[in-house]
């Protein structure tokens, strides 16, 4: 009790260390995986994944088939369904209301964050790892093109990005708007919100090249990407990523856990 | 140890917690009692550092909550049951909280054991559990990180009679062995049991705490005579307050001794005479705490 504690007492007084962002993340990864919502998730994206690749490989209009224009494809699975899992790893806490549990364990929130952030992205590189594995496997019993195993490096980094950019963006959408319904939702309609309207208002052609994530972030996996590709890629990455990113770490520190 | 000193949360224009401050010292239990909406849970996770009080502290083990670099081993928390992942087993639940802990996922199938929720049950997913699992669920995973102090939100509700027993009997070893425990209700029966403190809130204010049996003594004496009459006069006499409780029968501001003496000394034949005690906690309690704006949040 006191500040300056006599030396009869007998108590010891043990501090327990905190976890380590390292424990939090494994813990945060096995959160994703360990619920029944989670786990079909992670078992249809495999799913998913295989079946493009068997359908690629055996589908006769595949011809000159190269690693490349085998890999893209196969990534379109995890690219659209780990960030639903990356949304629900932030926002089901709230809608099942253990961030009671989550926080009370952890009181620092940034530390959770962080964690919720590391296990995504360690989510992407080990869906990137199957992908690649995957790929691999399939390419010999396909009409391969000339030269099928070329594989140039900058094209491999760019499609590891292009799972990155996805993930960051479903943890981003969680975080802001902190409910599963509403994250998911926009997620899948905002894409197709831009392609509608950039079809029927000519005004909006221009600012969908810069501002459409699904549109630049898909030029992440086109053979060449320009400087100006890039730029684009950075603005829509800074407006749907990193905006909803910095409001969801202020509304999370301000927000009351019930 | 857990220190609470003028804790106050208000929401827009509401006053939910006015000016709250007590102490739960180790090896004691004490009961957080306050009708629904009275602003207990509002308190508990104010101590938690789950909502941001609007003036005030709290310390728990000494340090506001917050700091505690692993809160889960200083202090177990079940603050809502029905809190978890519903499509979680429950043996899965606590496994990842041992693992937030870093106490051996062992400890996992011990408590299963202590709060008896059979591998059956811990297999199958929270969403299928009834209240009374999840309570029993929440308690393990509050002790899971062996802490030397509980804070625990209604954790009777759900549980079965003898549920609720078992769980007397397990606050009791809790404290009895040093711990300290706080625990809310809105059943002064409830807590009665197992409590040696209590603390009454009402509209977010503290109405009454102290001593358990304190606080039942203080509750006044029913005392009945052959002669009511003379009764009146005897009391009256000895400057002891007191007013009519139905069937002939007196409720006296004073403890059972002094009425005795009272009554003793005019001569009288007395029918009756016993402390009011929790009965008459109860109902000061209820008249303490109901007030029109009694059902607000």
């Amino acid at each position: 009790m006191s500040v300056t504690a006599p030396a009869r007492t007998t108590e010891v007084m043990i501090t327990y260390p905190a976890p380590s962002l390292w424990r939090l993340t494994v813990v945060e990864l096995r959160k994703m995986a360990d619920t029944r919502a989670g786990a079909w998730l992670l078992a249809i994206t495999v799913l998913l994944a295989a079946a493009v690749v068997v359908v690629v490989t055996t589908a006769g209009e595949a011809t000159d088939l190269t690693f490349p224009a085998l890999l893209a494809p196969t990534l379109l699975p995890a690219a659209v369904l780990l960030p639903v899992l990356g949304v629900l790893s932030v926002t089901g806490e709230w809608s099942h209301r253990t961030t009671l549990t989550t926080y009370a364990l952890v009181p620092r929130r940034m530390r959770v964050t962080a964690a919720k952030v590391l296990a995504a992205l360690a989510l992407a590189a080990l869906a990137y790892a199957a992908c690649l594995a995957a790929t691999a496997a399939a390419l010999p019993f396909a009409d391969a093109g000339a030269d099928p195993w070329r594989i140039p490096a900058q094209f491999l980094g760019r499609t590891g990005l292009f799972l990155v950019v996805n993930v960051l963006l479903g943890v981003a959408f969680g975080l802001a708007l902190m409910n599963s319904a509403l994250a998911v939702v926009l997620y899948f309609v905002l894409p197709i919100g831009w392609s509608i309207l950039g079809e029927l208002v000519t005004a909006l052609h221009r600012p969908a090249e810069w501002l459409d994530l699904s549109v630049t972030s898909g030029l992440l996996l086109e053979p060449v990407m320009t400087g100006r590709d890039w730029a684009r890629l950075g603005t829509s990455a800074a407006v749907w990523i990193v905006a909803p990113f910095v409001l969801g770490l202020l509304r999370l520190h301000r927000r009351e856990v019930k | 140890m857990i220190e609470v000193a003028h804790l106050t949360k208000r929401y827009g224009a509401q006053l939910a917690v006015d000016d709250v401050s007590f102490t739960c010292e180790p090896g004691t239990v004490t009961g957080f009692l306050g009708p629904n909406g009275a602003g207990k849970s509002t308190t508990m996770r104010m101590i938690c550092g789950l909502t941001p009080p609007t003036g005030g502290h709290a310390t728990v083990a000494g340090r506001p909550y917050r700091r505690l670099p692993n809160p889960g081993r200083e202090v177990g928390l079940l603050l809502d049951a029905s809190a978890q992942h519903p499509g979680r087993t429950g043996r899965e639940t606590l496994a990842l909280a041992a693992q937030l802990l870093g106490v051996p996922e062992s400890r996992v199938g011990d408590l299963l054991a202590l709060v008896d929720l059979p591998a059956s049950a811990a297999r199958k997913r929270v969403g299928a559990y009834s209240l009374g699992m999840r309570q029993r669920l929440g308690l393990a995973q509050a002790l899971l990180g062996e802490p030397r102090a509980l804070i625990l939100d209604e954790p009777a509700n759900g549980l079965d009679p003898e549920g609720i027993f078992w769980m007397r009997g397990l606050l009791r070893d809790f404290a009895d062995r040093g711990g300290t425990v706080l625990l809310s209700s809105h059943l002064l029966r409830e807590v009665e049991a197992v409590a040696d403190r209590l603390v009454m809130i009402g509209n977010g204010r503290i109405l009454a705490q102290g001593a358990k049996d304190e606080l039942l003594a203080g509750a006044g004496t029913r005392v009945r005579a052959l002669d009511p009459g003379a009764l009146h006069r005897a009391l009256a006499a000895a400057g002891l307050a007191h007013t009519p409780a139905g069937g002939g029968a007196l409720l006296v501001d004073a403890d059972a001794e002094a009425v005795g003496r009272a009554a003793a000394a005019a001569g009288l034949v007395l029918l009756e005479l016993g402390s009011r005690g929790a009965h008459g906690l109860e109902e000061m309690f209820l008249s303490l705490t109901t007030t029109p704006e009694g059902t607000a949040r």
